[in-house]
C-alpha cells in the first residue's frame, strides 16, 4: 500500500518540482554582466608561452586550462563570449615524445619524507606522449606559441614540423599550423577574430636573460635582419617596433578590438632572484674548512691584481658570513697576458693556465643576478675542466682544486647576468614597452601593463583571500617551478588585470576571478 | 500488537533518505497539514512523537498512523563578484513515520513510534565553488521509540519513553580550494559510516482545563551520535610527503549532536473547528563544531569546522475543519528561525529563517480507516551569507554568496482505529 502511495506522490510532485528557486537577480541572465562595446564571439589570443599556459618548464593540459586567455573566455561566456578552443597537449606530463631531451616533462616539487622541500625535479611518473609531428588539423582560439619572439609570428615555416629538429621551426606551432609555410599571424587572421589579445616580445629579451647574456644584443650590433638572429639574442628595438606595428595593423583591420600587454621586468622573476650572489656559507662542511687554503692561494692572485691596477678583482672568502661566488665577467678587460707574467714567480709553469682562468674573473656583487640553474652547479666539480687541466699538464690534485664551480672555477657567463647585460635587457624592454603603449593608444586598444602587475607581485605582493601572491620561488604562489612562467594563480591575476582594462576601455563588465581558487605548484615525488 | 511489530519490520527493510536541512519536520501527515503542530492535539497515534502523554486520551483501543513524505529540496547559490553559480541536485527524499498506540486500560496506554526527525541530503555539483566545504552530504537518523502514557485524571496525563537512534553519515568534500594530483583531479575525502547508534528519551505532559481546551508539553533529549572507526577515504591526493596524507582508507572519529527539543502548545476546539499552536525550542547550541579526527594523523582533530549554532525557536499555527462526515480539512503556517549564525552559513546545511505553509485533507474511507494527504511548502528568504571559518595557511577564508532554497513536500498517510 505504501509503495503504491509513493507512485501517487511522485505523480503529484511532478507538477510541483517546476516551481524551483530563482534569484531576484540571477547572474546567468543578461544584464548583470555586459561585454560593452566588444564582440567576444570569437576571441583569438596571440602570444608566446605565457599565452599558451606553459608552466613548470613544459606545456601540459592543466596549465593550458589555466592560461589567462582560457580564464578570460570563461568570464566572457557570461556575456556573449563564444567557444574558446586550445591546442591541448596529450597529457599532463608535458614535453614531446619526439624529442624528450630538448622538450622534457614538467617540473614538480619534491619533498623529503619529513615534509621539507627539496626542490623542483622533472616528473617521471609518465612519459611525454605528445608528438609535434602530429598536426591537429584544426584552428584554435589560443594561438600562444611557447618560445615565439615577435618576429616569429610573421615567419613563414615556423610551424613546419620538419624544421623543428634543425631549430628552424617551433614544435608547438607545428601541432596546429595550417600548413608548413603558414605564419602564426596568418592563421590567426584566417579565424576572423572578433576580439584579440596580443602579448608578445618577452622572448625577444628573455632568452638572452635566461642564458645569462651569452647571446648578442642587436641594439648594439645594429643588425636589423631577424632571420640572422641567434636564439639567445636581443631583438633590435626598431625590428620589434616595425613587426609589432605590422601585427597590430593586421589584427585591427575591420575595426576588430583587442588588448595589448607590455613586457614585465623579466629579471624580477624568481629565475633571477632566487640564487643569492653570495651563497657560499662557511658553515658548509664541503666549503668552510677549505677557506684558509683558498684565501692563501687567492692572496697570491690578489697581489697580482693590485699590481696590475685592478684591486677590485680581489677574491677573498669570509669565515663568518656567506661569500659571493667567483664569476667570469665578459665585460671586464681580459688581463690574462699581464696576469701570466705577474704570477709566474709564484705559479711557475702553471701560471698561463691559472692566469687564463682568472683573466676576467671577479667575485660577484649584489648587482649581479645568478640564474636559477646556477644553484645546481655552484660548488660542484667540473670534471670536463679537470680533464682539460690534466691535459695541460696540471696534476690531478691541483686540477681538482682549480675546478670547483663558482669557488675556484669562475661561473660561466651563462649563469650570471652582469650589470651591463641587465642594462641591455632593460633598455630593449623600455623601448618595446614604449612601442606597445604607443600602438595601443594610436589604435584605441585596451592596454595592460604586465610590467606594473609583476612589479606589484615582486614588490610587496598582491593580497588575495588566502594570503599574498609573491614572486618567491616555489612558495610565493605567483611563479611556477621554472621560475619564469606564472602559476594558474598568476594567470588569474593577469586575467583580472585584463578584465579591468576592458572595463575601462570598452565599458565591459565582467566578474573577476578569485585567485584563491587557482592552484600554484604541484607536489610529487614521482621523480627519478 | 502484532500489527505494530509488522510495521516495525517494514521500516527496517525500507530505505530511508532525507532532504532539506538537518532537522526535518515531517513527523506525521495530520500534523504536517496543520503547521506541524500537535503537542496539544489528541487526534491520532502521531502523539507518540508529539506528546506521548496524550495517547491515553485517544478514544479507540488501537490507533495506527503511517505516512510517507516526498521531499523535494532545491538550493541555489551564486556569487556576483566572481560570476559563479551552482544548484543542488534535487533528488527526492521519502522519510516515513509509523506510530501505533494501544489502550491497555482506562489509565494506561502504550505506543511505539518510528520516525526520522533529523536528516539531510545535499548534493552540490562536484568541484563547485564551495567544494572545499562540501560536495555532498547525506545524514540519516531513524528514531525508534516505545512509550507509555498514564492518565492521572481527566485533566492531566503524563507519558514518555526511551529513544533508540540509528544513524548514518556520508560526506564528501575537497581537501582545500586547489590541491590536486598531477592530472589536475581535485584531492578529496569521503567519510562514511552507518549503524551508529545511541539512546535518548522523551517525556510529555498534557493538561485539559476544559473539555475543549488542552495544553501540552513535550521534551525530547539530545542525542550525540558518536562515530568511532568510520571509513575515511582520501582520493586524488598528490604523491608527495608534503601533503601528509595518502590515497586510500583510514578511519575517523566524529560526533554529531541531534539536539534536544522542547515543545509547549495548546489546542482549542470549537464546534467543527480546531485551532492549535505549538512553540518549539530547539537546543542547537550543542552544535559548536564539527570535528573529524582521522586515524592516519595521530595528534588532534584534522578537520575542525566551527558551527556555533544557537538555540532557535519555531512558532507553529494549525487549523482543522470538519467539513463533512468523511472529509477533514487542515491548514497551517510556521515560522522557523535558523540556528545558523551570521558568518557560519555553511553550504552543507544551507538554512536561514524560513516560512512554512501547509495544508491537507483527511478522507474517511470507513469509520476505521482514513487517508491523510498533506502538503507543505517551506520558503527560505533569499540571503547573502557566508561561512567565514574555513582556514587556509592559518587564515580565515570566507566563502559566501547569495543562497535561496525551497522545500516542497507532499505526503500521504493512513490512520487506522479499532
Amino acid at each position: 500500500m505504501i509503495k503504491k502511495n509513493i507512485k501517487y506522490i511522485a505523480i503529484l510532485a511532478l507538477g510541483l518540482v517546476a516551481c524551483e528557486s530563482e534569484f531576484d537577480n540571477p547572474i546567468e541572465e543578461s544584464g548583470v554582466y555586459t561585454s560593452g562595446d566588444l564582440d567576444l564571439s570569437n576571441y583569438v589570443a596571440l602570444g608566446n608561452s605565457l599565452t599558451a599556459g606553459f608552466a613548470d618548464g613544459a606545456l601540459y593540459i592543466t596549465g593550458q586550462e589555466n592560461s589567462y586567455p582560457n580564464i578570460l573566455s570563461e568570464q566572457f561566456a557570461l556575456a556573449g563570449g563564444g567557444e574558446f578552443t586550445q591546442p591541448l597537449m596529450a597529457d599532463n606530463v608535458g614535453g614531446f615524445s619526439d624529442d624528450p631531451v630538448t622538450f622534457p616533462s614538467r617540473f614538480v616539487l619534491v619533498f623529503e619524507d619529513d615534509g621539507t622541500p627539496v626542490g623542483p625535479a622533472r616528473y617521471t611518473g609518465g612519459s611525454p606522449s605528445t608528438s609535434f609531428a602530429t598536426n591537429l588539423a584544426s584552428s584554435f582560439n589560443n594561438m600562444g606559441v611557447p618560445g615565439a619572439k615577435s618576429y616569429h609570428l610573421v615567419a613563414p615555416g615556423y610551424g613546419n614540423a620538419a624544421g623543428v629538429a634543425l631549430g628552424a621551426a617551433n614544435p608547438y606551432f607545428a601541432r596546429f599550423a595550417s600548413s608548413s609555410e603558414t605564419t602564426v599571424i596568418k592563421d590567426a587572421l584566417d579565424q576572423k577574430p572578433s576580439f584579440f589579445s596580443l602579448w608578445i616580445g618577452n622572448n625577444d629579451i628573455l632568452s638572452y636573460a635566461t642564458s645569462g647574456g651569452v647571446g648578442e644584443d642587436h641594439n648594439e650590433t645594429g643588425n636589423l635582419d631577424p632571420s640572422t638572429y641567434g636564439s639567445n639574442d636581443i631583438t633590435n628595438n626598431n625590428v620589434f617596433a616595425s613587426i609589432y606595428n605590422d601585427l597590430v595593423t593586421a589584427l585591427v583591420a575591420g575595426e576588430t578590438e583587442g588588448i595589448l600587454l607590455d613586457i614585465p621586468d623579466i629579471t624580477s622573476a624568481p629565475f633571477f632572484t632566487t640564487v643569492p650572489h653570495a651563497p657560499l656559507s662557511p658553515l658548509d662542511p664541503n666549503f668552510g674548512p677549505q677557506i684558509p687554503t683558498l684565501n692563501a692561494t687567492y692572496g697570491q692572485l690578489n697581489l697580482a691584481f693590485a699590481a696590475l691596477g685592478v684591486p677590485e678583482r680581489s677574491i677573498e672568502f669570509s669565515t663568518t658570513t656567506a661569500s659571493p661566488v667567483v664569476v667570469k665577467d665578459e665585460s671586464l678587460i681580459d688581463i690574462t697576458a699581464d696576469l701570466t707574467v705577474a704570477i709566474t714567480p709564484v705559479f711557475g709553469p702553471l701560471a698561463p693556465v691559472v692566469a687564463a682562468q682568472y683573466g676576467q674573473a671577479r667575485q660577484a656583487t649584489s648587482s649581479d643576478l645568478l640564474v636559477l640553474t646556477s644553484s645546481s652547479v655552484i660548488g660542484q666539480l667540473d670534471t670536463d675542466r679537470v680533464a682539460e687541466l690534466v691535459g695541460l699538464g696540471v696534476s690531478q690534485e691541483m686540477a681538482g682544486q682549480l675546478s670547483v664551480k663558482g669557488v675556484t672555477l669562475p661561473l660561466e657567463d651563462q649563469y650570471v647576468l652582469v650589470p651591463s647585460e641587465q642594462t641591455a635587457i632593460s633598455n630593449a624592454q623600455s623601448s618595446y614597452n614604449a612601442t606597445i603603449r604607443a600602438i595601443a593608444s594610436a589604435n584605441g586598444l585596451a592596454f595592460v601593463s604586465a610590467k606594473a602587475l609583476l612589479s606589484r607581485v615582486a614588490g610587496g605582493g598582491i593580497p588575495f583571500d588566502g594570503g599574498v601572491v609573491t614572486s618567491t620561488f616555489a612558495s610565493g604562489g605567483g611563479f611556477s617551478l621554472d621560475g619564469i612562467h606564472p602559476t594558474p594563480r598568476g594567470h588569474a591575476l593577469a586575467a583580472n588585470a585584463i578584465l579591468e582594462a576592458l572595463e575601462e576601455t570598452y565599458g565591459a563588465k565582467f566578474p573577476k576571478v578569485n585567485p584563491g581558487d587557482y592552484g600554484t605548484v604541484t607536489a610529487s615525488n614521482e621523480v627519478n | 500488537m502484532r500489527k505494530l511489530l509488522l510495521l516495525v519490520l517494514f521500516v527496517l527493510v525500507a530505505t530511508v533518505t532525507y532532504a532539506g536541512g538537518y532537522r526535518v519536520s515531517v513527523q506525521g501527515q495530520r500534523a504536517i497539514a496543520m503547521g506541524h503542530t500537535g503537542v496539544a492535539v489528541v487526534n491520532s497515534a502521531e502523539l507518540v512523537f508529539f506528546n506521548p502523554a496524550g495517547l491515553v486520551y485517544l478514544e479507540n483501543k488501537l490507533n495506527v498512523s503511517v505516512g510517507v513524505t516526498g521531499i523535494f529540496s532545491d538550493v541555489i547559490y551564486q556569487n556576483e563578484e566572481f560570476g559563479v553559480a551552482a544548484e543542488t541536485d534535487s533528488s527526492m527524499g521519502t522519510p516515513l513515520n509509523l506510530y501505533g498506540s494501544y489502550k491497555v486500560n482506562d489509565w494506561m496506554s502504550v505506543g511505539l513510534g518510528v520516525y526520522t526527525p533529523y536528516g539531510s541530503e545535499v548534493r552540490w555539483p562536484t568541484d563547485w565553488a564551495g567544494s572545499h566545504l562540501v560536495n555532498e552530504i547525506e545524514l540519516a537518523a531513524i528514531y525508534v521509540q516505545p512509550v507509555v502514557s498514564f492518565k492521572l485524571s481527566e485533566h492531566f496525563s503524563v507519558g514518555g519513553g526511551p529513544i533508540y537512534v540509528r544513524g548514518s553519515v556520508n560526506f564528501n568534500r575537497n581537501l582545500n580550494r586547489t590541491l590536486s594530483d598531477i592530472e589536475g583531479n581535485r584531492s578529496n575525502v569521503t567519510i562514511d559510516d552507518s549503524g551508529v547508534s545511541n539512546w535518548g528519551w522523551s517525556v510529555g505532559a498534557m493538561f485539559n482545563p476544559t473539555k475543549n481546551f488542552r495544553l501540552g508539553f513535550n521534551y525530547r533529549s539530545k542525542i550525540i551520535m558518536e562515530v568511532e572507526g568510520g571509513d575515511a577515504t582520501f582520493a586524488n591526493v598528490p604523491n608527495s610527503p608534503a601533503v601528509g596524507l595518502t590515497n586510500g582508507s583510514t578511519s575517523f572519529d566524529a560526533k554529531l549532536p541531534l539536539p534536544a527539543e522542547l515543545t509547549v502548545g495548546l489546542s482549542y476546539e470549537y464546534q467543527k473547528w480546531l485551532f492549535a499552536f505549538d512553540y518549539n525550542r530547539q537546543f542547537w547550541g550543542v552544535y559548536k563544531s564539527l570535528d573529524i579526527d582521522f586515524a592516519s594523523t595521530p595528534t588532534g582533530p584534522d578537520s575542525v569546522n566551527p558551527r556555533n549554532y544557537q538555540d532557535s525557536s519555531v512558532y507553529r499555527f494549525g487549523l482543522q475543519y470538519q467539513a463533512t462526515e468523511k472529509i477533514t480539512l487542515r491548514a497551517g503556517y510556521y515560522r522557523d528561525e535558523s540556528p545558523v549564525q551570521e558568518g557560519f552559513f555553511a553550504p552543507e546545511t544551507p538554512r536561514n529563517d524560513s516560512d512554512g505553509y501547509t495544508g491537507g485533507v483527511s478522507f474517511a474511507i470507513s469509520p476505521k480507516l482514513a487517508i491523510d494527504a498533506s502538503f507543505f511548502y517551506l520558503r527560505f528568504e533569499e540571503v547573502d551569507a557566508s561561512y567565514d571559518f574555513y582556514q587556509e595557511n592559518g587564515q580565515n577564508v570566507p566563502f559566501g554568496g547569495t543562497y535561496k532554497s525551497s522545500i516542497i513536500a507532499p505526503g500521504l498517510g493512513l490512520t487506522y482505529k479499532l
